[in-house]
């Protein structure tokens, strides 16, 4: 009992931090989280591009960073609904408590994709809020910029003209780079592709790529053996052009389709991450278009 | 005077616009909110001996004999939980379970929990409050469909009743460190098992822990905890089937040291993943204990021990195999240890209770899981093996909580 009362009066005495702590979900809202801030912010990824972001573990390391943070960036629209709210509870940290405007949750400020009329485990783990891997389209990544740099503004606000700069600065090049993909990527719209699990969707939206179908035989659920075999039977009259798959899932059913179809593989990286080849917000959509085009032209 | 009739049907139509998805979202939030589920469970049980689940050297509490043979439903759990408001968040267990044919229901956990504490308090601090079970040790505070196993480990059903459960007042506070570092204190009125008994007030069990936890290499994780248990029993009287068995007066004071290690490669469980888990009980107790049956006492002061390694690998999505060694060991000193009693097998140090678990099972979803358990189980008092096979289904329906790590 004594230890816990030195210890309560130790976190009294802590001094403020000067710069924001911010607790990044995913690693593309670190990604963004670091565009923004700049250097009033110490931004700490949750997660890498190597993991599958529905499925990870509310690990003690993660409970003790989410106490400290000021604010915790999200995906929300229940991708993180099996570690998240236990994040929350198990950090007692007042700052980032749903709506406090320490808790920013991406998927508020853009429109969802595949928001289902009926929500039924039948159809597999499917997200009542819609589809949430958002950051597929860069103009999402737009809207969220601008409502991240407002909340940062919100939050620190002696840095508030600082966050304003930095975010218009990020924003101009943003737009001149989408504006650059689009010109590149438009030999795309219409091709039709596989996908090994729905996260695509807001990238073939902005595209105009054709989802003809999924390896997973329902969202959430691992491909079996005669799931593939019967997916395989009904595209050979007319095969799509490519298989995508993301950096963070197993390539064996992928690999499997192709070798049985020649089809290509094309693994994307899905987020940002050294490990798949993207260091930043530009170099993952410069990096996924490239792939894509590469494997149109194989 | 234009501009500002323009404005408003500028605001109007963007609101047609974004009714229609917008109203769905409510409803779909709304139809979430509070977040129920039901946990649908059952077994078919098969056991090579029908000797009575005693384990030598340990008084044991209520509801510690094993699940019936052939075909039962165990536990089916109703979890309700909500936020309140912005300060509260409420959580309730509702377990309904078949007891000689009749079904009872048990209120296993009902309390509230605060999502923030004024800011004159220190940050990190978070307290529960109603019924709830304990935070000591790992396994405790898991419900038996988060197990891994189908069935309690040896020193949780020997010295907790399974698990410790109460009423009462818990705080604990997160340091602000990069290294996970928690501690905590309960009281509780003390009718859960060590504790119990007619006529309880004030607080009767205290607990505390600390625990301290991090990652590990590439997806490594791993927690380190010691909990402190003091339970005042008064009149405790355990019976079973409606005929009383033992009864206690006394102190019980359980220390549990508790280690997890999770791996997975890359820390991304999805295909491949491994679990790691051990607790290590020490308990005293002091008290007099008495027979209920054949109403013989004694004076009773005990010392036992207990402890269980566990591991459990997904060597594939949606398959998973684990293998559990659990052992007991007991001294006790009684001044009246009369033969064939409660007392002479509480006195009994013959043996070493032990057992052996190998476990798979397949997930087809996360919400669904089919378990094939062995045990080679030698915990009775005749000492002999005890070779169990159990198949067990563990489903859950509608929105369930996140588990802890």
């Amino acid at each position: 009992m004594r230890i816990f009362a030195v210890l309560l009066l130790l976190t009294a005495w802590t001094p403020v931090q000067a710069t924001l702590s911010i607790f990044a979900c995913e690693p593309e809202w670190a990604a963004l989280a670091r565009e923004l801030g700049g250097n009033k912010v110490d931004v700490y990824a949750a997660t890498t591009a190597l993991q599958d972001p529905h499925l990870i573990q509310a690990r003690p390391s993660l409970i003790a960073k989410m106490r400290k943070a000021d604010l915790a960036v999200c995906t929300g629209a229940e991708l993180e609904i099996g570690w998240l709210p236990v994040l929350l509870t198990r950090a007692n940290n007042p700052k980032v408590t749903a709506g406090m405007p320490g808790l920013f949750e991406a998927s508020d400020h853009v429109d969802m994709l595949d928001i289902p009329t009926q929500v039924d485990r039948r159809q597999g783990d499917v997200h009542p809020y819609g589809n949430p891997h958002i950051q597929g389209d860069p103009h999402n990544i737009t809207r969220i910029a601008t409502a991240l740099s407002q909340r940062l503004a919100q939050i620190d606000r002696p840095n508030a003209a600082y966050y304003d700069q930095r975010r218009a600065d990020f924003i101009q090049r943003w737009q001149a780079a989408i504006r650059q993909w689009e010109e590149k990527a438009k030999i795309l719209r219409g091709v039709r592709v596989i996908s090994d699990h729905r996260g695509w969707n807001y990238l073939y939206h902005w595209l105009g790529i054709v989802e003809a179908a999924t390896l997973e035989p329902k969202p959430g659920i691992p491909p079996s053996a005669r799931h593939l075999q019967s997916l395989l039977a009904s595209l050979q009259s007319d095969p799509p052009e490519m298989i995508l798959q993301a950096a963070y899932t197993s390539d064996r059913p992928a690999r499997w389709l192709s070798e049985q179809s020649n089809m290509p593989v094309v693994v994307l990286p899905f987020t940002v991450g050294e490990e798949v080849g993207a260091v930043n917000l530009f170099a993952l959509f410069e990096v996924t278009i490239q792939r894509l085009l590469a494997g149109l032209n194989r | 005077m234009n501009s500002k009739y323009s404005l408003h049907a500028g605001l109007l139509a963007l609101f047609f616009t974004t009714t229609a998805p917008l109203a769905l979202a409510q409803t779909a939030k709304q139809s979430f909110n509070p977040k129920i589920s039901l946990i649908l469970q059952g077994s078919y049980a098969d056991y090579s001996s029908a000797e009575e689940s005693q384990i030598p050297g340990f008084l044991l509490g209520p509801e510690t004999e094993f699940r019936s043979e052939g075909f039962s439903l165990g536990e089916s759990e109703l979890v309700i939980e909500a936020n309140v408001d912005d300060l509260f968040r409420g959580w309730a267990t509702i377990a309904f379970e078949d007891e000689s044919g009749d079904t009872e229901v048990a209120l296993e956990e009902a309390y509230l929990e605060t999502l923030r504490l004024p800011e004159v308090l220190p940050a990190g601090l978070g307290i529960k409050f109603g019924r709830f079970f304990s935070d000591i040790g790992y396994h405790n505070r898991q419900h038996g469909h988060a197990w891994d196993f189908a069935d309690a480990p040896l020193p949780y059903r020997a010295m907790l009743a399974g698990h410790l459960a109460d009423d009462g007042i818990q705080v604990r506070w997160l340091a602000p460190t990069d290294m996970f570092l928690e501690f905590g204190v309960e009281a509780l009125r003390g009718i859960g098992f060590p504790a119990g008994g007619e006529d309880r007030s004030g607080v009767n069990t205290w607990t505390s822990f600390a625990r301290a936890g991090g990652d590990w290499g590439t997806g490594g994780a791993w927690r380190l905890g010691y909990s402190y248990i003091k339970a005042q029993a008064e009149g405790r009287e355990v019976e079973e089937e409606d005929e009383p068995l033992h009864g206690f007066s006394g102190d019980s004071e359980l220390h549990i040291i508790d280690f997890v290690y999770k791996w997975s490669p890359n820390g991304n469980p999805r295909d491949r993943n491994f679990i790691f888990q051990a607790e290590y009980f020490d308990r005293e107790e002091d008290g007099l204990v008495e027979d209920l049956q054949t109403a013989d006492s004694s004076d009773y002061s005990g010392a036992q021990s207990g402890y269980y390694l566990q591991a459990v690998y997904q060597f594939r999505p949606r398959w998973r195999a684990g293998l559990r060694f659990d052992q007991l060991d007991s001294s006790n000193r009684l001044n009246n240890p009369v033969a064939n009693t409660i007392l002479a097998d509480l006195a009994d140090e013959a043996g070493t209770p032990q057992r052996w678990s190998a476990m798979f099972d397949y997930s087809h979803s996360e919400f669904s899981r089919m378990r094939l358990q062995f045990n080679r189980d030698e915990s009775r008092a005749d000492g002999k093996t005890d070779d169990q096979i159990i198949l067990q289904y563990i489903h859950s329906l509608g929105a369930h909580p996140a588990h802890q790590f």
